[in-house]
């Protein structure tokens, strides 16, 4: 069976995000971009399956601009076998999002879709589901352990009250929460190798998929920030001031 | 003219306190009717509850065997019968809602609003996004608005209503290709529920150990207060998932949070911005939570507890 993994460029997870002041958004020049974590972690599953001898084939799926190719490199070099790039410059919300990769599923026919639980740039957390209500497939979001027995998955997922577990059948959509697994190293030859790997290139026009109706984006605005404190120096000084606020 | 339905978040028993929240969100859509679906094997009980909400028209209990479990698959094509009849759907934004409400979404063919934390308009919403260190104002498109509440932006409905409550039948084809298996919860006892506690109190790897976290327990016990956790403590084992505070775990809003041996990594502090009070007690001066901290105190957490523990009698 294959296994198609979502893997989406984002502005890496240790930058401190700079609003730009006119509203127009975030400041990415220059920026240092990154696969998605959750991705990292849907990445490795995929491949974890693969080397259990429960999958053939890992194709990694990145929908983005030219420099997006960066990231394929990486689920390449991590061992993906081959990768697909839908080219656009256009910004592509969750329910695009889910059309094209329903549109690559219909064309590849994997009997798992990974991908991560949410894009820390827009922290949406849609895409899996909205995949799998488009394809009528079962999706288990929020995954800490996946195993696949013959046609069916059990994942288990952290949910608010716990772990929840769930049996679905394949095909399904399954979203990597972080404790699924730790994504591997890649190691320098191993990207070199991934340099002969295939990247093909395709348009939202190649696979028939029009954008759905977007969010409109009015502003983007710095939160409000929290007035900087004080430090205290003793525990007398911390138990006084809590008192005097009544918190304890 | 808004009508809102929201989605109640119950274990079978009682409701959960995010759905109140919602409910104070719909309000601020300036909805003239709202509405609340309770999906169970028999929801009486819970819509009993949810009646008792100030702000809420009517109650809609649809029993069914196959809602004994909040499975989105099989919530999301019910919602979807029901939807055709308002404004907005709105759902809380916790694993329970961000699993469902994109399902729904997608269903009827509209774009989905993640973590509303404030109310412009019927259609205008700010949403953080980057972990909350950028807040977007956005605009839904025409057509049915599918969102989910932040619920550490928005107070509980108060009690004092008294809705009606409508049996419904939805005639929706519902799958049986997901199938619930088991709910293993790490049973807090008679400790306060993190997302609803006033105080809590937070251990992080600084803590170091699952024997050491007794401390965190015991101290929390002794303020009544919930107990959370960063990420590296649960990924170390020192606490189960759900304790865990941050960007991927609960967002709170208690009036005093406390975290002990924990650095404030951007993703932790997502989690606690809409905290009254922050306390952090920490070795290392230069950890940033101090920036965010109202209290910083400089100091080894196993010996500002037992002296936080004297002081408190
Ligand atoms: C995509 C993504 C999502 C994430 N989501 C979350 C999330 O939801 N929540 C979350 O918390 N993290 C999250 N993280 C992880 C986050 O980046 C940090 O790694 C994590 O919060 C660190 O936890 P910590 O502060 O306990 O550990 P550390 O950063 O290791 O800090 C430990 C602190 O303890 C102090 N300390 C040690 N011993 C003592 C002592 N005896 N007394 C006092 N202080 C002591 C140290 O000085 C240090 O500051 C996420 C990361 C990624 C990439
Ligand atoms: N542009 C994209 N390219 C590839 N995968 C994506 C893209 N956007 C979202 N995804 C996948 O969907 C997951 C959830 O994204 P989101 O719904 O935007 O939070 C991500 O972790 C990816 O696996």
């Amino acid at each position: 069976m294959k296994i198609l993994v979502g893997v989406k460029r984002v502005v890496d997870y240790n930058v401190r995000i700079q609003v730009n002041p006119d509203g127009s958004g975030v400041a990415t020049n220059g920026v240092k971009m990154s696969m998605n974590p959750f991705d990292e972690i849907a990445v490795e599953e995929a491949l974890r399956l693969k080397e259990a001898g429960k999958a053939e084939e890992v194709i990694a799926v990145t929908i983005g601009p030219k420099a997006s190719q960066e990231q394929l490199r990486t689920a390449l070099a991590m061992g993906a076998d081959r990768a697909i790039h839908v080219e656009t410059d256009e910004e592509i919300q969750p329910l695009t999002g889910a059309r094209i990769l329903k549109a690559l599923t219909d064309k590849e026919s994997p009997k798992i879709v990974m991908l991560g639980k949410q894009a820390i740039d827009d922290d949406n957390n849609q895409t899996a589901q909205m995949l799998a209500a488009l394809s009528n497939w079962p999706q288990a979001t929020f995954a800490s352990k996946v195993e696949v027995e013959g046609d069916v998955a059990n994942v288990t997922r952290e949910v608010d009250a716990g772990l929840e577990t769930l049996a679905v059948d394949l095909p399904a959509v399954i979203s990597a929460d972080l404790r699924l697994n730790e994504p591997r190293y890649v190691k320098l030859p191993d990207i070199m190798k991934a340099k002969r790997k295939p990247i093909e290139t395709v348009t939202l026009a190649d696979l028939a998929v029009e954008q759905a109706a977007a969010v409109k984006v009015l502003k983007t605005s710095a939160p409000a920030q929290r007035e900087a404190g004080i430090k205290v120096e003793s525990v007398d000084e911390l138990v006084a001031a809590l008192k005097e606020k009544g918190l304890i | 003219m808004s009508k809102v339905l929201i989605i109640a978040e119950h274990d079978g028993a009682n409701l959960n306190g995010s759905t109140a929240r919602a409910v104070t969100c719909a309000q601020g859509i300036g909805a003239d009717s709202v509405d609340v679906a309770v999906f169970a094997s028999d929801g009486s009980a819970v819509a009993g509850q949810v009646a008792a909400l100030s702000g809420v028209s009517t109650v809609l209990q649809i029993d069914n065997a196959a809602n004994e479990q909040a499975v989105a698959a099989i919530l999301a094509p019910q919602v979807q019968a029901l939807a055709s009849d308002y404004s907005h759907v709105l759902v809380p934004s916790t694993t329970f809602g961000k699993d469902l409400a994109p399902r729904v979404a997608a269903l009827l063919g509209v774009p989905q609003i993640s973590d509303i934390m404030r109310v412009e308009s019927a259609t205008v919403f700010d949403r953080p996004i980057y972990a909350g260190n950028a807040v977007t104002t956005v605009e839904a498109p025409a057509g049915i608005v599918v969102g989910t509440v932040r619920t550490a932006s928005f107070s509980a409905a108060d009690a004092g209503g008294s809705a009606t409550v409508e049996k419904r039948e939805v005639s929706a084809e519902l799958p049986s290709h997901t199938r619930f298996v088991k709910l293993e919860t790490s049973g807090g006892g008679d400790r306060p529920d993190l997302q609803a506690a006033a105080k809590v109190v937070s251990g992080g790897r600084g803590v170091g150990s699952e024997e050491n976290f007794k401390v965190i327990y015991d101290f929390a016990d002794k303020l009544g207060a919930g107990v959370g956790a960063s990420r590296a403590a649960v990924d170390a084992g020192f606490i189960p998932n759900d304790h865990q505070v941050g960007q991927t775990g609960k967002i709170i809003a208690p009036e005093l949070y406390i975290a002990f041996g924990i650095s404030g990594a951007i993703q932790h502090l997502a989690g606690i911005k809409d905290a009254g009070t922050i306390v952090a007690v920490n070795k290392d001066p230069d950890a940033p939570i101090f920036e965010v901290a109202d209290f910083g105190l400089v100091a080894d957490l196993f010996e500002v507890i037992p002296e936080l523990e004297k002081a408190l009698g």
